[in-house]
């Protein structure tokens, strides 16, 4: 693995090998000295064009707990902010010798054109572009289903996959790169997604994509779901015609106290509550659904730690091995090959 | 004026790609035409293989002079065009200053004259600065040393139907026509590309193909109602091709162009986030590919439109969002167009030199541009190999700009010579001199 730029070209054999050295790493945060030597005398830029602090502190830590050295560049209030280009800046990381390149970006692609272009050699993480892919996130989000998965049929979760687990992913999917990532991932994974969103809030072409489309929540709930996945709604979204008022979508499509009773009437006691945070409470998740036993979220913080320190440990380790007869289904690369259901 | 070009005997040509003939080409013009023809003091040109066809006419070229000359200049747009087998072009008005009054139009026309490569047209604003708010002084343009025919706010829809309205009304009375940049702006707030499957992935704006053929299909119906012409720019989906096909039957005075890289890329490309494929209107479908080149074969879209648009490299390397919107196309047009309609039996060569100069001299009114290759016509004339082949290299081009989408292909076809009013501003396939009359003309003297 030369870089992490999506999940849509992630075969299921590297999928399963970042998760199973996150494991690991998850073993090293247990110990009382949460620190491996692996990536001494290494240099990751953790280099943010939008603000994330969580996501930012998410990657700092792993890379620290890999003794990388770790330096921060916020773009905001920066040379960039003077109108300084992505080239320039990545050249200019690349000759103080940075080994991985972390970034978060609001535009679309940025990641992959640090990636394709010969101004920077380092890996490079996406840590999130644009409206198109959070790989990081997907990780997480499936290491933490996965963990689920396995301790409801008594198995440990190395090397095993998510078939069969029925996802439901709601909300605001057009602007969601967790969404993209994940429905790529989940996929590959063997898992069943069906989306559940406003149809504004669905991209068109969306009947491309490797799941199904939902715009009733309750229906799909009813229909039986292991894990549901709420995502965030932007601020700026609700001045801008997707939906009528935060109160109708909080009715419609938001996770509140009557479904979160629904899944007990509907029996389904293993389903877990996600969300990739900052979560809006009252809006699209309830306080008693955040802070029920249900819910996630707290584990997919810890859990993102162990991924991104498998994802530096994979890129910066370099083990560049593909592993051999299992190509990526290339969601993004090959559109006619996707299935679509 | 043109008594001063020599004598130039071409023989052998394939004439629109027909029969054989040899040309003599005389103070400007076509002298004659026939088979044996002999000059004193003529240089003979062999064109054994060659194809001659009438020089091109780009409706929509990017010269981006005066503002924006770290882009490209009059002079090297022209040269580009020249190289490219074009002997007039379009400069559209979206310069700095805007071309919205007599005195900006008329330095593009001087600047144009003073090059020497061939004839350059401005293009008047609809709108003052493009602001779409009020109508520019069209009659001025029209009447000055440049004679503006064609006007258009190109790289901004005129939006405001009154407004529209009553720009094609306007121009009736001097034989303009308005060139229509369709997009319905709050459809396309933000757009970066295509919406479809592939802006899906991408995580990228989409650009919706209604956002073009809802604009298309009022202002036909406007153009119907006020009895005006309108031309459509860079028609790029499906559904505006049928749009006008549907004008047309019921007889409305509407012409319409596409690009080259409309009628050869995909938004699949868009895949790699290399903003060299960024373009507005942008890359559409295959299934929009394949109805543009039916279109343009059969007649429903008039002419090829290049829409160059040069632009400084550090426009272009950067985030996709970041980027400029717009790719050059004087040098490839003619090579993509042979490949993309000739090499697939769509069309003939006589369709092309309708298509790339006939169709457009006249969208443009150009009286002595798009004529017959016959004795008494202005010598308006390419050479070209269509057996050629070559690959695409942005950084040997004429033009400024670097951002060729086709860098890295191989074409078919190369433009072997160019006659601007019968001098040889291009020979043996590479840039020879401007017209002699340029050196009269001294530049920034309107």
């Amino acid at each position: 693995m030369k870089h992490l730029l999506s999940t849509g070209d992630l075969s299921r054999s590297n999928a399963i090998r970042i998760l199973d050295t996150a494991e690991e790493m998850a073993a090293v945060g247990e110990r009382e000295v949460k620190k491996l030597p692996a990536l001494r005398g290494r240099t990751v830029v953790n280099l943010f064009f939008e603000d994330s602090t969580r996501t930012r502190i998410s990657f700092e830590a792993a890379a620290k707990r890999l003794s990388a050295d770790v330096i921060n560049f916020a773009a905001k209030g920066s040379s960039v902010s003077k109108g300084e280009s992505l080239k320039d800046t990545a050249q200019t990381l690349s000759a103080m010798g940075a080994d991985a390149v972390v970034i978060r970006h609001w535009a679309s692609g940025a990641p992959h054109r640090l990636a394709a272009t010969d101004w920077i050699d380092a890996g490079v993480i996406n840590a999130g572009d644009g409206t198109h892919e959070h790989p990081t996130q997907a990780l997480l989000d499936a290491f933490t289903m996965r963990r689920h998965w396995a301790r409801l049929s008594g198995t440990g979760s190395e090397g095993t996959d998510l078939k069969g687990l029925r996802v439901a992913i709601v909300g605001d999917v057009l602007h969601s790169r967790v969404a993209r990532s994940n429905v790529w991932l989940l996929r590959t994974l063997g898992a069943e997604v069906t989306l559940v969103a406003p149809p504004t809030l669905l991209p068109v072409g969306v009947d491309k994509w490797p799941c199904s489309v939902s715009y009733d929540l309750d229906q799909t709930l009813a229909g039986g779901v292991d894990a549901i996945m709420m995502l965030r709604v932007q601020g700026e979204r609700m001045n801008a015609s997707f939906f009528p008022s935060t109160r109708e979508y909080s009715r419609r499509w938001g996770f509140d106290d009557n479904r979160l009773r629904a899944l007990d009437d509907l029996g389904m006691t293993d389903t877990i509550i996600m969300h990739p945070g900052p979560m809006n409470r009252g809006l699209e998740i309830s306080a008693a659904a955040a802070d029920s036993p249900r819910s996630t979220v707290l584990a997919q913080v810890r859990n993102g730690v162990s991924v991104r320190m498998a994802a530096l440990y994979l890129l910066l380790s370099g083990d560049t091995r593909e592993p051999a007869a299992d190509r990526a289904p290339a969601y993004a690369a090959a559109p006619s090959t996707k299935e679509s259901n | 004026m043109a008594g001063n070009t020599g004598t130039y005997l071409i023989q052998g040509a394939a004439i629109l790609g027909g029969d054989r003939a040899d040309l003599l080409v005389r103070d400007g013009i076509i002298a004659e035409i026939g088979t044996g023809l002999s000059a004193d003091g003529a240089t003979v040109i062999d064109a054994a293989g060659l194809v001659a066809l009438p020089g091109m006419v780009d409706v929509h070229t990017h010269l981006r002079e005066p503002g924006r000359e770290d882009a490209e200049t009059v002079e090297t747009g022209t040269r580009a065009a020249a190289l490219g087998g074009y002997t007039a072009v379009h400069a559209m008005a979206n310069s700095t200053p805007v071309a919205d009054t007599a005195g900006v139009v008329e330095q593009v026309y001087t600047l144009g004259r003073a090059a020497g490569w061939v004839d350059v047209r401005p293009v008047g604003a609809v709108t003052v600065g493009l602001a779409g708010e009020r109508l520019a002084e069209l009659g001025a343009m029209a009447d000055s040393r440049a004679r503006v025919r064609m006007f258009s706010d190109d790289g901004i829809c005129v939006h405001d139907p009154v407004l529209m309205r009553r720009a094609l009304e306007y121009v009736k009375a001097f034989d303009g026509v308005v060139a229509q940049h369709a997009q319905e702006p709050r459809l396309t707030a933000g757009a970066q590309m295509n919406e479809g499957d592939v802006s899906a992935v991408l995580g990228l704006t989409g650009w919706p193909a209604v956002a073009e053929e809802s604009i298309i299909a009022r202002d036909v119906l406007l153009a119907q109602h006020v009895g005006s012409r309108l031309h459509v720019c860079h028609v790029s989906t499906a559904g505006s091709v049928e749009i006008i096909r549907w004008a047309k039957e019921r007889g409305i005075d509407v012409t319409a162009e596409v690009t080259p890289h409309h009628l050869l890329l995909t938004d699949d490309l868009v895949r790699s986030y290399d903003p060299v494929f960024k373009v507005n209107p942008p890359l559409r479908t295959d299934a929009d590919v394949q109805a543009l080149r039916a279109g343009l074969a059969d007649g429903t879209i008039d002419v090829v439109g290049t829409d160059h648009a040069p632009h400084p490299s550090e426009h272009k390397e950067c985030e996709w969002a970041q980027a400029a919107m717009g790719m050059t196309g004087l040098e490839t047009a003619l090579s993509v167009v042979q490949h993309a309609m000739i090499e697939t039996g769509l069309m003939t060569w006589a369709d092309f030199a309708r298509v790339t100069s006939t169709a457009a001299a006249k969208i443009g009114r150009l009286s002595d541009q798009g004529r017959p290759i016959e004795a008494g016509e202005p010598a308006n004339l390419i050479l070209v190999d269509p057996g050629a082949r070559w690959t695409v290299d942005p950084f040997k081009m004429a033009t400024m700009g670097r951002n060729s989408p086709f860098k890295g292909r191989e074409l078919p076809g190369k433009v072997v010579a160019t006659f601007f009013k019968g001098h040889p501003t291009v020979l043996d396939g590479a840039l020879n001199t401007p017209h002699p009359d340029a050196a009269a003309t001294p530049a920034g003297v309107a």
